[in-house]
């Protein structure tokens, strides 16, 4: 992949900086300190498109239900895709996926708490894009640090599952911002929890206007249907 | 705990921008930090005092300043300055608002000794 895209990053060496203050020896920058990985983020985003790819991050705490939206979605979604998995130990994640027949490879970050776009351009160095239409990236299950980090998807998804409560859109606003959908997973448990819809939206509202809301749960097709159909239509719109 | 993944992007720009301009030493880093960038600024200050130590910022102090959620009103126009974490503008009530700061990290200035 990369002797087409030249992915070294050094043209991109040249802060800007003011001359004028050189002498004085105080320097104003005024540069983003992810700069770095929001370029590579980009790069990746060109990978993509220069494929025909539509990209997506999942974000969510541990245990919510990536794996498990992923495992059943391509029962609903016309499209062949593949996942970037990235966990601190173990492929387990990539297993489930690859025994369903599904393409997956798997980022084991360690003790780092999220990937970065560096870490995801290592993966796409494993994925052959050109037979697939839709690449998921599943972060790390982690509410927080991943909102800080463009992977170089197109749009976000963020998971919230029934038993983890309505609370978490208040208590972890920065993810619950950056995101496009939010699924309320395991609806099929919302009876024996006190999980409240209303609550949930009338904080996404608040936090993020624009987003989609879309209640799931892998025992109703017609939910997971409706996350097929968000995740199609973006197809071809970069 | 990202924060040291920060801090580590933060250094590799300071210790660029050092031997671009010649500098030996940074004696001052400020940065902003905004509410919503989804940084605890209690531990970046940590991760930067730990970090710094073998680096061209041994000395440096870390200015941070705490940049405020604000956004602008795309019915009535007004810019505002927001203490809750919400984007419904305070003097309309509309939700159809846009984000122009609190979301980011940015490395502001430095100051530093040329050798």
């Amino acid at each position: 992949m990369c002797q087409d895209c030249g992915c070294s990053l050094t043209d991109h060496s040249n802060l800007h900086s003011n001359p004028q203050l050189n002498d004085t020896k105080t320097l104003s920058v005024i540069h983003k300190i992810l700069d770095k990985n929001d370029h590579e983020a980009q790069h990746n985003r060109e990978h993509f498109e220069a494929n025909n790819v539509r990209a997506f991050n999942l974000m969510s705490s541990p245990g919510s239900g990536k794996t498990t939206l992923l495992e059943h979605l391509h029962e609903y979604l016309p499209k062949k895709y593949a996942v970037i998995e990235g966990d601190l130990e173990t492929s387990r994640d990539a297993d489930r996926l690859i025994a369903k027949g599904i393409e997956a490879y798997q980022v084991q970050t360690g003790s780092a708490c999220h990937l970065d776009a560096f870490m995801v351009h290592q993966a796409l160095h494993h994925i052959d894009l050109k037979p697939i239409d839709v690449c998921f990236v599943e972060n790390v299950g982690n509410l927080v640090c991943p909102a800080s980090y463009d992977v170089g998807t197109h749009k976000n998804i963020v998971l919230l599952s029934v038993p983890e409560g309505d609370d978490k859109i208040e208590k972890y606003p920065v993810m619950f911002r950056r995101a496009d959908l939010v699924l309320i997973t395991k609806m099929d448990l919302a009876e024996h929890f006190d999980f409240s819809l209303v609550e949930c939206r009338k904080q996404l509202e608040k936090l993020n206007p624009d987003v989609t809301l879309i209640p799931v749960s892998v025992k109703d097709a017609q939910s997971i249907t409706a996350v097929a159909n968000w995740i199609q239509k973006y197809q071809g719109e970069f | 705990m990202h924060e040291y993944s920060i801090v580590m992007s933060l250094m590799e720009q300071i210790e660029q921008l050092a031997q671009d301009n010649n500098a030996n030493e940074i004696i001052r880093v400020d940065i902003k930090v905004g509410v919503l960038s989804g940084v605890e600024p209690h531990l970046l200050q940590n991760a930067f005092d730990t970090f710094k130590l073998n680096t061209v910022c041994h000395d440096a102090q870390l200015n941070m300043q705490l940049q405020p959620l604000v956004i602008e009103c795309r019915q009535c126009h007004h810019k505002t300055e927001l203490t809750e974490r919400n984007v419904i503008c305070p003097h309309c009530k509309s939700y159809d608002t846009r984000v122009i700061d609190g979301e980011d990290m940015m490395l502001m200035q430095l100051e530093m000794n040329a050798s």
